[in-house]
Formats: structure tokens, C-alpha cells, sequence
């Protein structure tokens, strides 16, 4: 791989946080389906510091969930977790057994997950109380009569009016966003490191969404646990992430701090997602731009960047080299482009 | 729930009325005469007087308009007398309460290990999806959905009874006079029985464990820690049993319909055979009886399954 000046190899010397809680290294996954084996995930390398909320940004389909679902080892078949690292805790999470003990002690105790559909997400045959205190007993060892104590506690902490009287209802009795509090109580429940949010609040209305994102801020800062949040909306990490992490086609092609995306946003795809969203400090009558085209088919990619095709940076050398590694651009702030979008950025792409 | 109860009880009593009209008339319909069937079958029909026909046909109301049998026939239904057997020469209700312990004990032992081996076999296919176990049992199902009752019944009684003297071939006794013979003789109608019900019930309860194994609520009770025992006992048992409880309704008739056959493979005393017995020697009243008993009961286990799902999942609400 040719060097470019002023840029080093992503993984080599980056700087080593001390706190560093979780590594994925080289993540790959997979799906065995009839028309071909599906890249969904394909080498993406990110990781998360302690009490630090980092988002990860990407169009339905790149990969993003299924990242996290890998994480947790929660891909099922015809999905398979094909390579790559999760260290956690000084342990690589992916040589454990997908059920073994090691793994369930991780899941829900150290590494807590809440998922996209809060209709959908609860067990709609057991109680609020049965499906809170489940884990409770599990990884805390705590009595039913515990439990039930702490388990209306946390309904409490996330805003359910008299939780009490509500801990012995179905999950059909709440409505969407008071599912998504539940939920964000079960998955904190058992005060764990990480919590991985899964476009938690797509399916919410949008008064409920910045509501609940508060609360979720809040809830980490609480329990001093680190947040992932998962998401196609880049104004959804905005207010709430530091670092941020884009991923186009299983890979992630951008990843710097709040300032570096949305202020000197480098990568064509970060740059065109921007433009696609409006914003309040800019002057009025800008055209919201869209990327054209569709992102790839992820069975037959090509060995050249996925975005090309879509791309209006593109130079001679993208057709010719494979998919470039990231690289560093200054401090924490990395793509994977070979063009120069530094001066083309902030103006508009001639249609 | 007492209200929709109370609603479908009355709903049940005109189901009912429309079966005894049913079953009445045609029986009527049928070609022949009970009591020249009864007489031919008793002494010489040509030796019979005429007045002694006619004197036997008084007796039994038959000689009387059949809108007036009918009314009788009812009325007698309402003090708790169902009538007088032709052939047997025995008060049908008390003709009921011989022969109806025996089948309902064979149908609820069907109905047991249907269920439970059925349950089972479904759940276990499920979990263990495309492994041996499932490549073994799946396939078998379709033969237990589409085996012949009276011919497995005959196999059976070759097999265990003949050819290895295991079981005893035939006969019914009760498990309260010899527990032990009682349970060795029932152990192949049951079987016979229980067959469908098993196949049906652990190919529906595989369908749908798969289908819920795919709900989202799962992926959560895999993302709290929970071992494989608990997600599948806790979360997708209950999930999945709606529709075998479905199925568990509709192979009590079944079983219902099967032991007309397989009691009379077994040569057991049950309704059953009687049932046979009683059409084709047109012993109206028997019958009708048995009928309007069978209808009784397929109402009340609908009734009991309608109200399980309220059980099973309370999003659903009777009122």
C-alpha cells in the first residue's frame, strides 16, 4: 500500500487510550443466503472508551446493527461471525461459545443491548415484573422479593408514574416509548459496562425520541456505563456522542470526534450525508442535496470502494486500488478515500 | 368473562337443538326398521305375528307421528330419560353410564399423551432444527398424520400381541378392578389414538417455536444472558402454544371419531362400539344419545380452549 503523505496506517500507532474498555479489531460477518455469501460486516475496527458515548452512523443496511449483534454474539444462522476480534475486559468475546456461560455472563451483565422496536422487543406473555427481574436473579443472585424492589426502583429512575402499581403489567398496557423506557431499565438493570442502543428511538415519535435520549444520556452517566448508539440519524448523535464512527457497504469509512465530522467533515459520504440534512445555522434556501444512487448490493462487491459509484470526488486512483484502509488524518480523525476532499468540502456538487 | 361464558353456553344450547333435529331425522332417513331388524335378529321374522310387530313398534312410540317422536324424544331428554335401547332392552341413560367411563378414559389418555409427547417432539424439532433428532422425528409425523387407525390398530395387535405376546390382544378392563391389566390392555388403543394427535400437535408445535424463535423478544432474552433453557421454557413455550391448543380442540374429535374404530379392533365395550352396533342395527334413541353426548362435548372442549387463549396471552380479553 503506497503511503500518503501526512497520513499513517489506521491501526499501527494509534494512540492508546488508558481507559479503552472494548476493542473490535477486524470485525467480519456474514450471511450464507441462496444468491451468495452477503459481506455485512467486513473488517470494520472501531472501539470505546469508559463512560464515553460514541454513534454509529450509517444508511439502512451497511452493517451497523449487525455489528452489534456480533458483539454480543447474537447473529443467528445463516448468519456467521467470520472473523475478527472483540476484546473486552482483557478477553476476546469471540472465542467464547455463542451460549456457553462465559458469553451469558457477559450478555446483560457487563454488555447490555436495547433493540430498535419497543412493540416488539418485550415478551408480550410475561409480565414487565417477570421480564425485569429475570436478570436480576440471573446475574445478581437477588431473591424475587429483591428484585421486584430494584426492578420498580429502575422503572422509577427512567420515569414510569407509579411504577409499583404498573411493574405487574403486560407490555400491551405501555405504550411504544413507555416500552422503550422498559426496555432502557432491563438493559441497566444489571449496572452493565457498555450499553449498545439499536436505532432506539426510530420507531418513536419525535417528541419521544429527544425525551428519551435524554433520558438514556442520563441513565449512563448514572450508572457510569459507556453508550453505543446505533443509528441512520446523524442529528440523533449529534447532541449526545463524542466520537463518531460512519460505515458505508460493512465498513466504516470515517470516524473522528463531533467536531471533526460536522465541522471538516472529510469522507464523500459523510459529506453528502450532511448535505442531505438541514440545519438551523446556515442561511436559508439551501437545497437539501441528496447522494444519488443506491448503495451496493453487498453479494458481489467490487474489490474498489463501494461508494464509488455514488461519489463525485472520485480520481483515476480509486478505480485502479482496492477499498483503502483508514487513515489518520490528524489526531483522532480518520477516512478511507484515497481522494483529496479537503477542498471541494462546503461547496455544493454541480448537478 | 362470566358474560361471554354465559353467552356461549346459549349458543352451545341451539348448536345443540340443531343436532338432535339432525341426528333425529336422519336416522329416519335410513332404509330399514329397527324392530324388524331386532325381531330377525332375536327368532324366526316369518314365525312373528304381525300383532306382536305391531305390539313391539307401540311400545317404543314408534307407531306414532315423527314430529310427535321427536317431541318425545326431547321431553324425555329434559327429565333425564333418554329412552329405551331396542336392541338391548335397556335404558339408554343407564346404558351411557357403562359404556361412556370406558371411552372417555381411553380419549383423555389420548388426549394426554398427545399432548405432552406431541409438545415435546415439537419443541425438541424445533430447538434442534436440522439436526438428527429433527431429521428422524419430522419425517415421522407425516406417517402418524397419515396412518390408518384400523390398520396400525391390526399391526399393533400382530406385533405385540401375536408375534411377541407382549400385550393382551383385546378386552377392556377397568384400572380401578386390576390397575396393572388395565393399563397393558389400553396401551395400543392408545396408542392408535394418541398417534394422530401426537404427529399433528409436534408438527404444529415445531412451526411455531420456529416461528417465534424469530421474534424479536427472543433476541432480547438472548441479550440479558439467559441460558437456552430458560429462553425456550419462559419465553417461547407460552408464545407458541396458542395454535396447539387450537389443534388440542380439534383432535378431541378426533380421538372421538377414531375410538369407533379402534374400539371395535380392540373389542372394547366403550361408545364407541356401541355407536356401530347401535347404527347398524337402527337403535334410534342409542344413537342419538351418543351423539348428542359427543356434541356436548366437542362444545365444552371449544369452550375451554377459547378460554385457555385468554390464559395463554393476555392481550387477548373476553367480555
Amino acid at each position: 500500500m503506497p503511503s500518503i503523505p501526512g497520513s499513517e496506517a489506521y491501526s499501527s500507532d494509534k494512540e492508546k487510550s488508558m481507559a479503552e474498555l472494548l476493542k473490535v479489531e477486524n470485525l467480519k460477518t456474514q450471511f450464507h443466503t441462496e444468491g451468495g455469501v452477503v459481506k455485512a460486516v467486513d473488517g470494520i475496527s472501531y472501539h470505546i472508551d469508559e463512560r464515553e458515548i460514541i454513534g454509529l452512523v450509517g444508511e439502512s443496511g451497511c452493517g451497523k446493527s449487525v455489528s452489534q449483534l456480533s458483539v454480543m454474539q447474537l447473529i443467528s444462522t445463516p448468519g456467521e461471525i467470520v472473523g475478527g476480534e472483540v476484546i473486552f475486559e482483557g478477553q476476546d468475546l469471540l472465542k467464547y461459545k455463542t451460549h456457553g456461560p462465559e458469553m451469558r455472563s457477559v450478555r446483560g451483565a457487563k454488555i447490555a443491548m436495547i433493540f430498535q422496536e419497543p412493540m416488539t422487543s418485550l415478551n408480550p406473555v410475561l409480565t414487565i415484573n417477570q421480564q425485569l427481574t429475570e436478570m436480576l436473579e440471573l446475574h445478581l443472585g437477588m431473591s424475587k422479593k429483591v428484585a421486584r424492589e430494584r426492578a420498580i426502583e429502575l422503572l422509577g429512575m427512567v420515569g414510569i408514574p407509579s411504577a409499583h402499581n404498573r411493574i405487574d403489567d403486560y407490555p400491551h398496557q405501555f405504550s411504544g416509548g413507555m416500552r422503550q423506557r422498559v426496555m432502557i431499565a432491563m438493559a441497566l438493570s444489571c449496572s452493565p459496562k457498555i450499553l449498545i442502543a439499536d436505532e432506539p428511538t426510530t420507531a418513536l415519535d419525535v417528541t419521544t425520541q429527544a425525551q428519551l435520549l435524554e433520558l438514556m444520556k442520563d441513565m449512563v452517566e448514572r450508572f457510569k456505563a459507556s453508550l453505543v448508539i446505533v443509528t441512520h440519524n446523524l442529528g440523533v448523535v449529534a447532541r449526545y456522542a463524542q466520537r463518531i464512527y460512519i460505515m458505508y457497504a460493512g465498513r466504516i469509512v470515517e470516524e473522528g470526534t463531533i467536531k471533526d465530522i460536522f465541522g471538516k467533515p472529510r469522507h464523500p459520504y459523510t459529506i453528502g450525508l450532511l448535505k442531505c440534512i438541514p440545519r438551523l445555522d446556515e442561511e436559508e434556501g439551501r437545497k437539501l442535496v441528496p447522494i444519488e444512487g443506491l448503495p451496493p448490493n453487498l453479494i458481489n462487491m467490487p474489490p474498489t470502494c463501494a461508494f464509488l459509484p455514488r461519489c463525485s470526488y472520485k480520481v483515476e486512483r480509486c478505480f485502479q486500488e482496492p477499498w483503502p484502509p483508514l487513515k489518520r488524518l490528524h489526531d483522532r480523525h480518520y477516512i478511507s478515500c484515497y481522494a483529496n476532499t479537503e477542498e471541494k468540502t462546503g461547496e455544493p456538487t454541480e448537478r | 368473562m362470566t358474560t361471554y361464558i354465559v353467552r356461549r353456553l346459549i349458543q352451545a344450547l341451539v348448536v345443540l337443538i340443531l343436532v338432535t333435529l339432525i341426528v333425529f331425522f336422519v336416522m329416519r332417513l335410513l332404509p330399514g326398521d329397527p324392530i324388524l331388524i331386532y325381531v330377525a335378529q332375536t327368532a324366526e321374522l316369518e314365525a312373528m305375528p304381525q300383532e306382536r310387530i305391531d305390539e313391539l313398534r307401540a311400545e317404543f312410540g314408534l307407531d306414532k307421528p315423527i314430529m310427535v317422536q321427536y317431541a318425545n324424544w326431547m321431553a324425555g331428554i329434559f327429565r333425564g330419560d333418554f329412552g329405551t335401547s331396542i336392541f338391548y332392552r335397556e335404558d339408554v341413560g343407564t346404558l351411557m353410564l357403562e359404556r361412556f367411563p370406558i371411552t372417555i378414559h381411553l380419549t383423555l389418555l389420548s388426549l394426554i399423551v398427545g399432548a405432552i409427547f406431541g409438545v415435546l417432539a415439537g419443541m425438541l424439532t424445533a430447538v434442534r432444527r436440522g439436526k438428527w433428532l429433527d431429521k428422524i422425528v419430522t419425517p415421522l409425523t407425516y406417517v402418524g398424520l397419515t396412518i390408518p387407525v384400523f390398520l396400525l390398530g391390526i399391526l399393533l395387535i400382530y406385533a405385540f400381541g401375536v408375534k411377541l405376546g407382549w400385550l393382551p390382544i383385546s378386552g377392556y378392563t377397568s384400572p380401578l378392578d386390576d390397575f396393572w391389566l388395565s393399563t397393558r390392555q389400553v396401551i395400543m388403543p392408545v396408542f392408535c389414538l394418541a398417534i394422530f394427535g401426537v404427529a399433528a400437535n409436534a408438527r404444529q408445535m415445531r412451526s411455531s417455536m420456529l416461528e417465534v424463535t424469530r421474534q424479536d423478544y427472543i433476541r432480547t432474552a438472548w441479550s440479558k444472558g439467559l441460558g437456552e433453557r430458560a429462553v425456550v421454557m419462559r419465553h417461547m413455550l407460552k408464545n407458541s402454544l396458542i395454535p396447539v391448543i387450537t389443534l388440542m380442540g380439534v383432535s378431541v374429535s378426533i380421538i372421538l371419531g377414531g375410538s369407533v374404530l379402534v374400539e371395535r379392533v380392540f373389542a372394547i365395550p366403550g361408545v364407541g362400539s356401541l355407536l356401530v352396533s347401535s347404527i347398524f342395527g337402527q337403535d334410534y334413541v342409542v344413537v342419538q344419545a351418543i351423539t348428542l353426548i359427543f356434541a356436548v362435548i366437542i362444545l365444552l372442549v371449544n369452550l375451554i380452549v377459547d378460554i385457555s387463549y385468554a390464559w395463554l396471552d393476555p392481550r387477548i380479553r373476553y367480555g
